[in-house]
C-alpha cells in the first residue's frame, strides 16, 4: 500500500463522479485532438499532392475549381483549352517544366488521365509490374484503383464519358492494362494514366459516331507548371490571367484560402471543446471538494496513523492527476478511431496511412493542458487537507 | 513512562480546561473516568499530539511533546501511539487487510505476518478481504483496535471504547483492549465516563 494506491482506490470507489470528470475531458481532449489530426492530416496530403506544382492553367472559370480539379481530381474541370495556347506558355522562359493534362472519362468512378510521361516524376510514380505506356489505349492504374476493382495487367477497361460512373460509355474502344503503380500517397494512386494521344482518339471517334463537327485543333484540359525560379508566382499568373484567354491559378494560394473557408467552422469547434476541457476543469473540483467532506474524516484518521500533512495533500493531487491523465489519454485514443473513420470515409480522396498518425506537438501541449487542470483543480481541495484541523473533526462527531 | 504536569488549554479563549497531572509507571495501564463536557477528549488529543497544550508538560517516554513541532508530533504519534476511537475510523474505499497495511505504509513498516498475528488474535482474519463497510459494529470495533496496535505502539490510546455497548460486550471489550495491550507490549489509557470500567483497571483518576 502507498499514496498512489490508495489515490486509485478512492477514484473506483466512487466509479460514476470519476466516470463524468473522465468522460467530460476525453470529450474535450478528443475533440481537439481529432481536429488537429484530421488538420494536419488533410493539409499533408494536400501539401504533398502540391509538391512541385507552382501554377496551373486551364480554362477560365473558377480558380479553386481548376486547382481542385487538376491537381486533386475531386472536381469537374472548368473546359478545355487549346493545345497551341498551351504549347507557348510552356515555351515561356520563365517555366522551368509543364505537364499536359487531358482528362474527362472514368471507369467505375476512377478517371482516365492522358498525361506526359513528366508526371510520373512529379508524383515520384514506380512501377510495380508491368511496364510504362508506349502506344495509345495502353494504361498504368494507380494503387487505391487496382485493390479496390481487382485490376491486373493485361485486363481491359471499357471506359465512359464524363467524370462520373453514368455516363455513355466507349464501347467501341478499351484500354489494356500495361502496368500498376506503386503506391506514392499522392493522388496519383486513384488514378489510371496514359498517353494524351488515347484520349484525343477515343474522343475524336466518340465525336465522328454522334456526326458532330470535327475538332481540327488538338486540345487539353489544365497544364502543370513549375518556374525556373519561385519569383515569377507573382508576374506571370497575373500576365496570363489579364492578356490571354486562360486562367492561370497558384494551388498554394487557392489551398490556403480553402483552409480559411473551413477554419472558421474548425475553430468554433475548438473553442467549444476547450469549453469543455474547462467544465470538466469545474466537475473535477467540485467531484474532489464534495469528497473532502465526505472523507473528513477518514483523513482524519490517516492522520492520527501518523500520515502528514504533505502525504495527504499528495493523496488529493495524484487523485486529481490520475483522472485528467486517464481522461486526456482515452481523448487521443478516441481521435485515433475517430480519425480512422473519417479517413475510412473518405478514402477516395484521403491516403491514410499508420505512419501519419503519431503524437503531433499540438498534442503533447493537451497533456500540459490537462496536468495543469489536474493541478489547478486539486490546489483548493489540497490546502483544504493541509490545514484541517484534525483534532476538532474527530470531537465533532 | 507518562507523566504531565499542570496542562492547561483553552479552546478559543472561551472554553478552559485544566486536568489532573498524570502519573504512569512503564507496564502501568490507566483509567480516566469524567463526565461529558469535562474535556475528555481534549485531554485524549493532547496525549496523543494532536493538540498542543497552552502551557505545562506532557512527557512521553522521555519526549516533552509540548516542545515538538507539528511535524514532529506526527512522526511521534505514528511511532508511539494507537488510538481506538469511541466510533471506529477506516478508510472506506480499502479492506481490512489495506487498512492495515496503509497504517504500516505510512510507518514505514510492511510486515504481512504481522497483520496476520493482530487478525487471528482478535478473531477476525476471514475478515481480511472484506471492506470496512460490510462488517458488524463489534467487528469494526476489533478493526479499529487492529489498527491502533498494528505499528507497536508503546501506549494505546482508548476514547470511549464501551459507551455504547451492554454489560457483556463492554466487559468484553476492555478485557480485549487489555490482552492486546499486554500481549503486544504496550500501556493503555481509557478515557471514559462509563463507571463499569473501574472494576477492571488497578489505577484510575477522576477528572
Amino acid at each position: 500500500m502507498n499514496i498512489f494506491k490508495l489515490s486509485i482506490k478512492n477514484i473506483f470507489n466512487k466509479p460514476l463522479s470519476s466516470l463524468i470528470t473522465v468522460a467530460l475531458l476525453a470529450l474535450g481532449i478528443g475533440i481537439i485532438s481529432l481536429l488537429l489530426q484530421l488538420n494536419s492530416l488533410i493539409k499533408n496530403q494536400m501539401e504533398n499532392n502540391l509538391r512541385g506544382i507552382d501554377m496551373v492553367v486551364g480554362a477560365k472559370g473558377s480558380p479553386l475549381q481548376l486547382i481542385l480539379s487538376s491537381v486533386y481530381h475531386i472536381d469537374s474541370p472548368t473546359g478545355n483549352i487549346s493545345f497551341e495556347e498551351a504549347e507557348e506558355i510552356s515555351n515561356n522562359k520563365m517555366v522551368g517544366s509543364s505537364i499536359k493534362l487531358l482528362y474527362g472519362d472514368n471507369y467505375k468512378g476512377f478517371r482516365i488521365v492522358g498525361a506526359e510521361k513528366k508526371l510520373m516524376e512529379l508524383y515520384k510514380g514506380v512501377i510495380k509490374q508491368g511496364k510504362e505506356w508506349n502506344s495509345p489505349y495502353e494504361v498504368l492504374v494507380g494503387s487505391k484503383v487496382y485493390e479496390k476493382l481487382n485490376i491486373k495487367v493485361g485486363d481491359d477497361l471499357v471506359t465512359s464519358h464524363g467524370l462520373r460512373e453514368t455516363g455513355q460509355s466507349h464501347s467501341d474502344k478499351s484500354f489494356k492494362v500495361v502496368g500498376l503503380l506503386e503506391s506514392s500517397n499522392s493522388v496519383m494512386d486513384q488514378l489510371i494514366i496514359t498517353s494524351p494521344e488515347s484520349v484525343w482518339d477515343i474522343h475524336s471517334a466518340h465525336d465522328h459516331e454522334e456526326d458532330k463537327h470535327e475538332e481540327e485543333n488538338k486540345e487539353i484540359t489544365a497544364m502543370l507548371i513549375k518556374f525556373k525560379s519561385p519569383m515569377n508566382i507573382i508576374r506571370f499568373p497575373r500576365q496570363i490571367n489579364e492578356n490571354t484567354n486562360l486562367q492561370a491559378a497558384v494551388p498554394s494560394y487557392e489551398i490556403s484560402r480553402l483552409f480559411k473557408l473551413f477554419g472558421f467552422g474548425i475553430e468554433t469547434l475548438t473553442y467549444l471543446a476547450y469549453l469543455i476541457i474547462i467544465v470538466s476543469g469545474f466537475s473535477l473540483f467540485i467531484n474532489l471538494f464534495n469528497s473532502m467532506n465526505d472523507r473528513k474524516y477518514e483523513m482524519a484518521f490517516i492522520r492520527t496513523l501518523g500520515a502528514s500533512r504533505f502525504q495527504l495533500s499528495r493523496m488529493i493531487i495524484f487523485e486529481s492527476l490520475i483522472l485528467t491523465i486517464a481522461g486526456f489519454v482515452i481523448g487521443l485514443l478516441f481521435s485515433r478511431f475517430g480519425v480512422m473513420f473519417v479517413s475510412s470515409l473518405m478514402d477516395e480522396s484521403i491516403n491514410y496511412n499508420l505512419d501519419t498518425i503519431r503524437i503531433l506537438n499540438e498534442e503533447y501541449w493537451l497533456l500540459g493542458l490537462s496536468i495543469l487542470i489536474g493541478l489547478i483543480s486539486s490546489l483548493i481541495p489540497a490546502i483544504q487537507v493541509y490545514k484541517m484541523n484534525i483534532s476538532k473533526i474527530l470531537a465533532d462527531e | 513512562m507518562i507523566k504531565t504536569k499542570e496542562i492547561k488549554f483553552n479552546y478559543d479563549n472561551q472554553v478552559f480546561f485544566k486536568f489532573h497531572d498524570i502519573n504512569l509507571e512503564s507496564g502501568e495501564n490507566l483509567l480516566i473516568i469524567g463526565n461529558s463536557g469535562i474535556g475528555k477528549t481534549t485531554l485524549l488529543h493532547l496525549l496523543s499530539g494532536l493538540l498542543k497544550s497552552n502551557s505545562g508538560s506532557i512527557e512521553l517516554f522521555g519526549k516533552e511533546l509540548t516542545k515538538l513541532s507539528s511535524f514532529q508530533l506526527d512522526i511521534f504519534r505514528r511511532d508511539n501511539i494507537g488510538i481506538v476511537f469511541q466510533k471506529p475510523h477506516f478508510v472506506n474505499s480499502l479492506t481490512v487487510k489495506e487498512n492495515l497495511e496503509l497504517a504500516q505504509y505510512i510507518a514505514n513498516k510492511k510486515d504481512n505476518k504481522r497483520i496476520e498475528n493482530i487478525l487471528k488474535n482478535l478473531n477476525i482474519f476471514d475478515k481480511l478481504n472484506k471492506k470496512t463497510n460490510q462488517l458488524s459494529q463489534g467487528e469494526k470495533q476489533r478493526v479499529s483496535i487492529a489498527l491502533a496496535i498494528v505499528n507497536s505502539p508503546k501506549l494505546i490510546l482508548a476514547d470511549e471504547p464501551t459507551s455504547s455497548l451492554d454489560d457483556e460486550n463492554c466487559s468484553n471489550v476492555i478485557k480485549l483492549l487489555k490482552k492486546q495491550a499486554t500481549d503486544f507490549g504496550a500501556q493503555l489509557i481509557v478515557i471514559t465516563h462509563d463507571s463499569r470500567l473501574k472494576k477492571h483497571f488497578k489505577k484510575s483518576i477522576e477528572l
